[in-house]
Formats: C-alpha cells, structure tokens, sequence
C-alpha cells in the first residue's frame, strides 16, 4: 500500500482514480456534499496556468478546487 | 384572490433564476429579508384567474448547511414557520444533466416537511447528452410530484403552475436517521419549541449561529443543551452526507434509464481549452476588459448627454414656471438636479451590467475566477473577488453588494474594503474637466492622445492602490477562517436574453434606489448648506454686487450669476470651506476648491457643479465655459493662475483615492454589520487622498 497516500493534488492532466477518502476538518462535509464521495470517479482535465486551481470531473459535473483543497482527497489508481 | 408563498430552491447554475424569470416576468421587487442583510427577490405570478403566487428566488445552494452570508438565509427561511416569509410551497429547481448534486438539497427539504414539487429543469441539454430519466419512477420514489421544464423556452411552465395550483401533500420520504447519541435532545427541542420534524429540531442543534430567529436565551440554552450532550455545529454532518447520497445513488440507478454519453461534453472542454489557456486565456480577458471599458466610454456618451440635458432643461421650465420662493428653489435646484446626478450614471451602470450578465450567463465568469484566483490570492482576495473589482468601475454599491456570493469573511472584507478605490463612474466627469484643464491636447508621435493616457493612468492608478491596499490588509487582518475555493464550472451555453435584461433592470434598480436615496437626502441638505448663511451676508448679496457693478468692477450682465456667487462664499458651506482652508493649503487648494470638496462629500461628481456656481458660470452645461473660466481664476499670492499644473494633479489625486460617497459608507455598514469597516475605509481613503495629494502638489509646485 505504498501510494495508499496519494491525493488529487498529486494527478496529472488526464488522470483518471477513484476517491478513497476526505481528511476530517471544517471542509470535509463541503466536500462530500459536492460530490467527492468515497468510491466515486475522478478525472483531473486540467489546471490553472499557475498551476493553481485544478479543475476536476467528478459526480457527472466539472469542478474547480485550489491545490489545497485537492490534497484532502485522497485516491486509488 | 388566494395569494400563496412559493419559494425557490436549488443549487447554482440549475437555471434557477431562468425560472424565476420564466414565472414572474418583470413583476419583481428586490428587497431585504427583515433582520438580515441578504437581498430578498420576489416576482408575483398568476397561476390561475384568482390565485397569484409570490415567488421567492433563493440564492443557490447544495445543501441546507451554509457557508457564505448569502447561503445562511436558505436554513433559515425554511425553519422559521412564523416568519412572514415562510413559503406555502417550495420548487426545487433541478439541473437535469446532473440530477445527484441537485437532490442532495431536496432531500433535506423533505425532512423539514415542507410540500415540494420538484422541477427536472435543463432538460434540452439533458435530451442533448442523451440521457433518459424515467420521471414516473422518480416522482414516485420521492412521493412528490415531478415536472420536466426548459426554463429557457418556458416549456413545462403551465404545468409546473398547474401542480402548484393544486394542494401538494408533504412526502413521506425518509432518508437520514439521527444519530441515537442526540436523538433524545433533538426530541426534546422538538416539543419545546413546537416544531414538526425532528429534522427540524436537529437544525437548531446544528445551525443556533445562523438561525437568527432563535432568541439569545433560548441560543444559550441550546448550546448548553448540545455541550452537555457533547455536541458541537458540524457533528454527523459528513455521515449524513453520505447517507443522503448512498440514497439519491441508488435511486438514480433505478431512474436513469440512458445515461449521458461522455462525449456531450467535448464542445465545452475544448472552449475551456482556448480561454483557460495560459496566453490566449489572459490575452481574451483582457481584451474583454478591454471592451467594456470602451463601452463604458463610448457607447454610455450619448444618453448620458441626453439625460444631463433634459434635467437641465426641466429644471429651468420649473424656475420659468414656479414663483421664487425656498420651496420651490429647493425643487428647482436641489431636488431635481439631485435626481438628475442619479440618473445620468444609469447608461454606464447598465452597459456594466450587460456585459457581466452575459459573462454569467454564458458560464464564462466562473473561468475568471478559475484563471485569477491564485493571482487574486496573492492580494488577500479570492477568484471570486473579481468581479465586484470590475463592477466597482461602474458603481461601488452594486459591487459591494456582489461580494456576497465570497465565503470566506476575510477574502469578502478585503475586497469590500478595496472595491471603492475603482474609479466609479462618478469620478469620470471630475477627471474629465480636470484633465482638460491641466493636460494639453496633443498627441504622443502623433497617435496617443496625452488627455486618454492622464485617464488610463489615473483608472491604473486606483486599481493599483486597490491591490496594494488588499495586499496590506491581507497581514494586517486575522481570521481563523480557512479559505477555500469549490465550484462549479458550468458547460459552456449561449446566454439567455432576457436573463441578461432582466438583471441589467435588477442591478440599475438596486442602484437608483441604495445609492439615490442617499445621494437625494445629501444634496438636498447641502443644497440647504449652500443657499443659506448667516442671514446679514445674505441679503447684502444683491447690494454688494450692485455696488461692485457700479464702480464698474463688474459687468451689469454677469449680475446674477456674481450674486449666486457671492452667496455661495457666504453661505455656510462657504463658510466650512474656508475654515478648512488651511488644512487644504498644503494641497494648492483654496477655500473656493475647498467648498467644492464638502459638497462633493456625499457624491463626489458634485464638484464639476459647485465648481460653475462658485466661479459664477452659471450654466454647468457648457464645459468649455467652466473650462475657460478656470483658467482666467488667479491665485492672489502667486498672481499666476490658480489651477497650475500642481494643482490640477493634486485635485486629481485627492479624487481618485477619497472616500466621497454616502451611499458606499452605508453599503458597506449594512454588509459589515456595524461602523466600524465604514469609518476605517473613510480614514484610510481620506488619508490616503490627502498624503498622496500633498505629495504630488509638493513635488510638482
């Protein structure tokens, strides 16, 4: 399980995973009601030119979160 | 006529406010929800002949937890049944294209117990992605009714108001069962305060902060209630999420029937990839910047002319056609002229809008967020931040009002804070004569005009003391409030026209009314200021001008206008701009700009007009006449011209920082809560204008 850790942060254009889990914290409901649900697919299109924010497809819509909310995603690929 | 209460619901970009539209047509008010700041948008509409309803357009949300100032309402709306405001009937606005987001809410509407139907919305792009929804299974899952519409064409709209029409039974749907730990004292509140559903006794438990109906001792008692049961705001909410969704999943299986291909999005991910592209992304919002500042310009010239004449000219028809006397000067020359200084920034406020709404529309505003936020980070503001920022070129109300939709208390603060550094449509007409009467005509190798660059540069100039003051207040200000950024972006569509018009009428209303109100109630005060004096200054005017006319000082012809002059020094605005003379002197300003500085408090535009009256022009219509008649005034110490190149510069400075509008102070306590932003910003901006001032006049003199 040694990329047990990697989060959505850590996706490149194109990649595709599923979400494992959210980092408990004041933001991990915001999240999941979203539709970052554990078990649901995710595929990371693209990134803003300076890297930060990220967009994301996720639940049948796409999604722009910044670099920080992604790394308390974590997925599986 | 039986009037029922329908409200609203739905996450963003559902088409929402399509439907709002669809419904109520131009039969909308904007007010305030009472007891709180969010804007309240109802519109009437006739569902039958004798039966209206009073739609309430909720600001778009997910769920019933809320994190922004806008979001807080939705809770409260649906838990408070003795608010006035409380619906009969609730519409829960779905994206068809995405129908999970857009349940996660109805499920939680349904456990309050109110009577839903739910509007399957977007159904052309749900028929273009290809996917089938089985609407009979759905409606029957839920236990609600079930309508399809296209909020763009109106189809589906009869029949959405025909279920309105009859009664809707409140769904016996379960989806969420609260945690046994809590269950008993959610039963409990549940009989002291008299409620329906436990869902609802919960959200006291959940939300007591945001549920401003609650009285404070009965929030006390709450709070000690869920301490002692060791809970705390935001317990469970994760689990219930889920538990929500694992349902809505479930259902979603047994009701899409087809799913939507993949492909349908293809159109807009390849758009995404020119405007969100690291050149050409930045290159086209830029030349979109680019355009509405030429529109603004250019295009707003002609109305505004028009109205600056037809005010004028009223207000001369009512001096030919009234006695003289206070009252009616009052409306000769206070009222009308002060309605007049509203309605002339209405073309430019409009254009602004146009353009905003259309960007919105079109699903391209939220790209900006996407390409500025990290920049607008760096400056303690948010993506979202922008456009308030671009809006506050036009007018700082609608702007600071806009800044609603920015969760994070201190990215929303910061860029309240900033906002009125944008020059605002009303400093144009300062710049314009000022510049005119400093700057010379001429072109730079004969192509840059020397007057538009003065103006770019001092549009530059404001926008940089925006960011750098954001930048300051971004160490200076605490929060323990995290900041983050989540959203949607919407596939791109091609805007919905009468959206777009109906929100030009929106914003130019919320202007007219916040920003008039206060301007009216200043200018007729300052009006009073400027008339009225010491009475035996007063009615020497005339003897004194005669005089002067006599011994041949003055021409007989300028007699009136010398006499306004002359009661202008003496009136009691005269009188405050010459006390403030010497605090003014270091800027190059003498007690006649002075004047002009305290009637161009409340609204800063008011300056060109003080001017012409206190160098007794008389007609403010003719610029060139001001213009010339600046240039002959002398400044009795040096004997050269009063309005030097040192001067005009500071002038310059000091309007394009100063806080000189009323209505932005009141916006800005109302969105604050209290005096306390207001009369920092009126410090920092005032201060700010006046060192920079001091400085430029210093150096240039």
């Amino acid at each position: 399980m040694a990329n047990s850790t990697k989060t959505v942060a850590q996706m490149l254009p194109g990649e595709a995973a599923v979400v494992s889990s959210i980092s408990t914290g004041e933001l991990a409901n915001k999240l999941l009601e979203m539709g970052f649900l554990p078990g649901s697919a995710i595929v990371y299109n693209f990134s803003a030119p300076f890297g930060d924010p990220i967009c994301v497809s996720v639940s049948g819509y796409d999604l722009t979160i910044r670099l920080e909310e992604a790394a308390m995603i974590s997925i599986l690929n | 006529m039986k009037r029922l209460k329908v409200a609203l619901a739905g996450k963003p970009n559902s088409g929402k406010s399509s439907l709002f539209n669809q419904l109520t047509g131009l039969n909308q008010k904007i007010g305030n929800f009472p007891g709180v700041t969010v804007e309240k948008k109802t519109g009437v509409c006739q569902l039958d002949a004798d039966t209206q309803a009073e739609i309430i357009d909720l600001p778009g949300i997910y769920s019933l937890y809320p994190r922004s100032v806008d979001e807080k309402i939705v809770a409260e709306i649906f838990s408070d049944k003795r608010s006035t405001s409380y619906p009969n009937k609730v519409i829960l606005v779905a994206d068809s294209t995405n129908l999970q987001s857009s349940l996660l809410l109805l499920t939680q509407l349904i456990e309050l117990h109110l009577p839903i139907v739910l509007a399957l919305n977007m159904v052309d792009l749900s028929a273009k992605s290809g996917q089938s929804i089985d609407v009979n299974t759905l409606s029957k899952a839920l236990d609600l009714p079930v309508v399809m519409v296209n909020s763009r064409n109106g189809h589906g709209i009869q029949e959405l108001k025909k279920i309105l029409l009859a009664p809707i039974k409140v769904s016996s749907q379960k989806f969420y069962s609260i945690d046994p730990e809590i269950l008993p004292t959610v039963e409990n509140f549940k009989k002291y305060f008299h409620l329906e559903s436990n869902y609802e006794a919960y959200q006291y438990l959940q939300q007591v902060e945001n549920l401003s109906f609650i009285s404070e001792s009965d929030k006390t008692f709450i709070k000690q209630t869920a301490q002692a049961s060791n809970f705390f705001p935001g317990k469970y909410q994760g689990a219930e999420t889920i538990i929500r969704y694992q349902f809505i999943q479930e259902l979603l299986n047994k009701v899409i029937i087809k799913t939507a291909r993949s492909e349908w999005k293809k159109t807009s991910h390849q758009i995404d990839k020119v405007l969100t592209h690291k050149v050409w992304g930045y290159l086209i919002f830029f030349g979109i910047l680019f355009l509405i500042f030429q529109a603004i310009f250019a295009w707003a010239q002609a109305p505004m002319d028009l109205i600056d004449l037809s005010f004028a000219n009223l207000s001369n028809w009512l001096r030919d056609v009234f006695p003289s006397g206070p009252f009616f000067d009052l409306i000769t020359q206070g009222i009308i002229p002060g309605i007049g200084g509203i309605i002339i920034f209405v073309p430019q406020i409009a254009i602004l809008f146009a353009f905003i709404a259309v960007l919105e529309e079109t699903g391209y505003m939220s790209r900006v967020v996407f390409l500025m936020d990290k920049i607008m980070r760096k400056f303690g503001m948010s993506g979202k931040s922008v456009v308030p920022l671009i809006s506050g070129w036009a007018c700082a109300i609608p702007a600071i009002m806009a800044t609603r939709t920015i969760e994070n208390w201190k990215d929303r603060l910061i860029t309240i804070f900033v906002t009125p550094l944008m020059s605002c449509s009303a400093r144009l007409p300062v710049f314009a004569i000022l510049i005119a009467l400093i700057i010379p005509e001429e072109k730079l190798l004969g192509f840059f005009n020397f007057q538009g660059i003065a103006l770019m540069g001092l549009y530059l100039l404001g926008f940089l003391a925006a960011m750098i003051s954001a930048m300051a207040m971004k160490w200076i200000v605490k929060t323990k409030e995290k900041s983050f950024l989540i959203m949607e972006l919407p596939t791109y569509r091609s805007p919905n026209w009468s959206n777009v018009g109906l929100t030009i009428v929106e914003k130019t209303k919320t202007f007219v009314f916040e920003a008039g109100k206060v301007i009216l109630a200043i200018s007729i005060l300052l009006w009073v200021l400027a008339s009225y004096g010491p009475s035996s200054a007063m009615s020497e005017a005339e003897q004194v001008v005669t005089n002067q006319i006599e011994i041949g000082i003055i021409k007989p012809e300028e007699k009136e206008n010398q006499i306004m002059a002359y009661k202008l020094q003496h009136s009691y605005a005269g009188i405050i701009g010459k006390s403030i003379e010497p605090i003014i002197a270091p800027l190059g300003f003498d007690w006649k700009i002075g004047i002009a500085l305290i009637t161009s408090f409340a609204a800063r535009e008011v300056f060109v007009g003080t001017m012409a009256t206190i160098y007794s022009v008389g007609n403010t219509e003719d610029q060139t006449t001001i213009k010339s008649r600046l240039r002959e005034e002398i400044n009795p110490d040096t004997g050269g011209p009063r309005f030097t190149t040192a001067t005009g510069l500071s002038l310059l400075m000091f309007y394009t920082f100063a806080m000189q509008c009323m209505s932005t102070l009141a916006i800005v306590k109302r969105e604050t809560n209290g005096w306390k932003w207001p009369i920092l910003q009126l410090i920092y901006m005032t201060g700010l204008a006046y060192f920079s001032s001091l400085l430029v006049y210093q150096v240039f003199s």
